[in-house]
């Protein structure tokens, strides 16, 4: 078990280094951070000395060294933009996200199960049709559209929520919440629906096939035939096998939960990390748009290693692999 | 008794719904973006400015109407006998935030700051050799040479407590290199009417009224600043009544909020003009099918390319009614404009195509029009309406638009035949466009000139300004440079940009031609 983590581990800061070479190839393509630095007043000196001074000059392998052998010290250095530690700005900005992420991953797993089971049940009513075709638009619509809408319904014409922002947060010293205040949680209404929407109709879909493919088995039959009730039968047997499936999803979804906020982020202004990163995207900030690249690589190798030895404790059959390979 | 306690009720809501009326103070002002940082001269960015002149002061600055006003300085004046000196008289009476005392001390600090090697707003203040503390209100500006504009220079130049400085180890503007940062960008101490309560970067800054400022005291006395970065979701913001004043407009949305019930929009010009600008000299364009030769170095080619260009059509469809269009590359408040020189031709495209033919291209020519999508209103439908007019006279152009932050160091590299610029003119001055637009391109100056246009002349008289005191002379001088440069069509102009601030038309803020109003300006309606 631990041999098989340790490995898991290495190849991860394999991803993660492989990761920011490619980022650090990239940037030499976004543009160049000296200009919107220095602004107008400025002359072509000017350009030259803070370049050198920056070390924009260097090829981008040494440049990318040099982020390397920081990064190992736990350094990101300072974000051009904002003047502050790129690791600090991120550290403040996580949670925003994290619960935002969270909140739409509920609502996701709630609606989603249940409406699954609903449709799945119920095939040939008129709410299913409806519900079918709701979920189409819900995939197919653009987020940044989605987002808009409810705001212009909810915020401008009926003025039930607010349009933008978190709301008042309470700092417990280590985490800013936006879950203990009323502003707080009416601020994340409109971005946890708008993000859940996508997941919620995967979901949806996903509980829908599954239970329709267990009702079809042998054992659901049997269990008919044996008298259990409708209600047993369902819950009990069909759902519980389906849920499998449902949980492992909704964990992977997480992870691009949490990395592509971005565009619900941007048009909430939600201070995550996904609008902190568009907006060191638009003025070059090389040092945010490293040091968010990796964190989101670390996200996904660390939800990948959790189900990882999920599986592994899950599933006998790889355990005793193991064992026997010892 | 029922109706008595609600009557109570009745007159308690109507008291305090008075006191609301009386002390509407606190005005949540949304913009696009966050200023950049607290510290006052590491950046010499528009939105960091606005942010910063709630909180610091400077010792000049512009009115509404362009013109310089007092400030931290009551008056200003050349030395007698010495034009190299600029002298300041300081406003007495006035502390900083923490209770320290302004004088010509922290001027002296502030100014040799803001100069230093980190300070991005050190070209503005090159041509300084020394600052002196003549007594605790005079402080004595030595120049290089004479420098008859400088005080233009100083609008944006924050003045910061000496003593505060050095307790926090301030000397030095935060070098982005050395990897810290430093106590000012997150903490202030200025003079100015506000002081900041809190500050969520990209969120929220709360400034709280500075009861000993020394002005007038403003009606708002809190301030949240909220950057909201999506146009739909600001403007949705102030409809929704969850901000008071978006600065930010953008032009779709004017027309919208002027016909919405409880909301309005003030409009005026911005210093800033839109131009075109392409490669002046011998070598073949990099862009083009004529090979042999740089069609544009014609000054036939050049009259042909401004007939093609409908400054009203773009006035009137792409920029919705909002622009002044422009017959020079100068802003209207700037000195050195007049009505003459922005006068501009009508479009003609049969002479136009005429002068191709007498150029020598009956059959046009291919080029690249380098253009930015988010930096300029607009800025991409303006490129894309000239390419068609341009189309009309037989010159086939390929747009290649690209975000600013890629445009830009292409620009800067004079690696563009034909692009789409802005220009802002902070000093007021013609000299200011001169030196970066129109001077032969060189470490110090014409930074901005990347056509590579090269006049000698032209570049000895730019020179010349900058040290000629005698104003009646040095106009006449910016006269003849700009009758070369609309001759030449060193830069093709289009128009300048208008401002929109959006609010709840209770309010009333009048439109900075610098972008830059203070919330100081804002009165509510009785």
């Amino acid at each position: 078990m631990l041999a098989f983590i340790a490995r898991r581990l290495a190849q991860s800061v394999v991803v993660m280094l492989v990761v920011a070479f490619i980022a650090f190839l990239v940037f030499r393509y976004v543009g160049d951070p000296v200009s919107s630095m220095l602004g107008q007043d400025s002359t072509m000196a000017d350009h030259e000395a803070l370049r050198e001074r920056l070390g924009l000059n260097e090829p981008f392998y040494v440049q990318f060294y040099h982020f390397v052998t920081n990064a190992l010290q736990g350094q990101f250095g300072i974000s051009y933009r904002l003047q502050q530690p790129v690791s600090q700005l991120i550290m403040e900005r996580l949670p925003a996200t994290i619960e935002l992420a969270f909140a739409s991953s509920i609502i996701a797993l709630v609606l989603g199960v249940g409406l699954g089971i609903y449709t799945a049940l119920r095939q040939r009513t008129f709410g299913t049709g409806v519900i079918m075709t709701l979920s189409l638009i819900g995939v197919s619509l653009p987020t940044f559209l989605i987002g808009i809408g409810l705001i212009y319904i909810f915020a401008v014409e009926l003025k039930w929520l607010p349009s933008f922002g978190r709301g008042q947060v309470v700092d417990l010293g280590w985490w800013r919440t936006g879950l203990l205040t009323e502003s707080g949680l009416r601020s994340l209404i409109l971005p946890a629906i708008t993000l859940s929407l996508f997941q919620l109709t995967l979901i949806m879909r996903l509980v829908r096939a599954e239970m329709l493919e267990v009702l079809r088995t042998d054992y659901i039959r049997f269990a008919k035939a044996r008298g259990l009730s409708q209600r047993a039968i369902n819950f009990g047997h069909a759902l519980r096998n389906t849920m499998v499936p449902v949980i492992t999803i909704t964990g992977l979804q997480l992870g691009s939960v949490i990395a592509f906020a971005i565009i619900t982020e941007t048009v909430f202004q939600w201070p995550g990390v996904g609008s902190l990163f568009v907006n060191s995207v638009a003025v070059v900030d090389v040092p945010v748009m490293a040091a968010y690249l990796v964190f989101v690589a670390l996200v996904f190798v660390v939800i990948n290693l959790i189900v990882d030895i999920l599986y592994f404790i899950v599933d006998p059959r790889l355990r005793d692999g193991a064992k026997s390979g010892r | 008794m029922h109706s008595s306690l609600t009557r109570i009720a009745a007159a308690l809501i109507a008291s305090t719904m008075l006191a609301g009326v009386a002390n509407a103070e606190t005005i949540r002002w949304a913009r696009s973006s966050d200023a950049l940082t607290l510290d006052p001269h590491s950046q010499n960015q528009g939105v960091t400015h606005t942010f910063a002149h709630h909180i610091y002061e400077t010792l000049l600055d512009r009115a509404v109407s362009g013109e310089l006003q007092p400030r931290l300085a009551t008056e200003w004046h050349i030395k007698e006998g010495d034009p190299t000196v600029w002298v300041f008289k300081l406003r007495e009476g006035v502390k900083f935030h923490d209770g320290a005392d302004f004088t010509a001390e922290d001027v002296v600090f502030s100014l040799n700051r803001a100069r230093s090697e980190g300070s991005n707003m050190k070209q503005l203040h090159a041509e300084v050799a020394e600052v002196r503390a003549i007594d605790d209100h005079t402080v004595e500006v030595q120049m290089i040479g004479p420098s008859p504009l400088y005080p233009n220079n100083i609008t944006n130049t924050f003045m910061m407590d000496k003593t505060w400085s050095e307790a926090h180890d301030l000397q030095e503007v935060q070098d982005f290199g050395a990897g810290e940062t430093n106590y000012a960008v997150l903490n202030t101490n200025g003079t100015g009417p506000y002081t900041l309560e809190s500050r969520e970067v990209d969120v929220r800054s709360v400034l709280k009224l500075n009861e000993g400022w020394w002005g007038e005291t403003p009606a708002v006395t809190e301030i949240h600043f909220l950057p909201i970065s999506d146009n739909a979701t600001r403007i949705a913001a102030l409809l929704s009544g969850d901000v008071d004043i978006v600065q930010d407009v953008p032009v779709q949305d004017i027309e919208r909020l002027q016909n919405s019930a409880g909301f309005k929009v003030e409009t005026g010009p911005e210093n800033r003009i839109i131009y075109f600008g392409y490669k002046f000299g011998e070598a073949p364009l990099k862009s083009s099918n004529i090979t042999d030769s740089n069609p544009i170095n014609n000054p036939l080619v050049r009259e042909a390319m401004e007939l093609a260009l409908d400054r009203d059509a773009i006035q009137r469809v792409v920029m919705r009614g909002q622009s002044v269009p422009a017959g020079i590359a100068n802003p209207p408040f700037v000195n050195g404009w007049t009505a003459e020189l922005d006068a501009y031709p009508k479009p003609d495209i049969e002479k136009a195509k005429a002068l191709l033919a007498e150029a020598g291209y009956p059959d046009g020519f291919t080029i690249t029009l380098d253009t930015p999508n988010n930096r300029y209103v607009n800025d991409e439908a303006i490129s894309t309406a000239y390419v068609g007019m341009l189309g009309q006279i037989g010159i086939k152009v390929t747009l290649a638009s690209r975000p600013v932050a890629e445009h830009s160091p292409i620009i800067l590299a004079n690696e563009s035949d034909f692009y789409l610029l802005g220009w802002g003119v902070p000093t007021f001055d013609s000299a200011y466009i001169f030196n970066d637009l129109v001077h032969t391109k060189n470490a110090t100056h014409g930074t901005y000139n990347v056509g590579l246009y090269s006049n000698p002349e032209i570049d000895d008289k730019i020179i010349a300004l900058g040290t000629e005191t005698d104003l009646e002379k040095r106009n006449a001088s910016i006269a003849e440079i700009w009758k070369v440069v609309k001759a030449d069509r060193v830069l093709l102009p289009v128009h300048n940009q208008v401002l929109a601030y959006a609010m709840r038309d209770d309010l009333t803020l009048p439109v900075h031609p610098e972008n830059q109003p203070y919330m100081t300006m804002v009165k509510f309606a009785e």
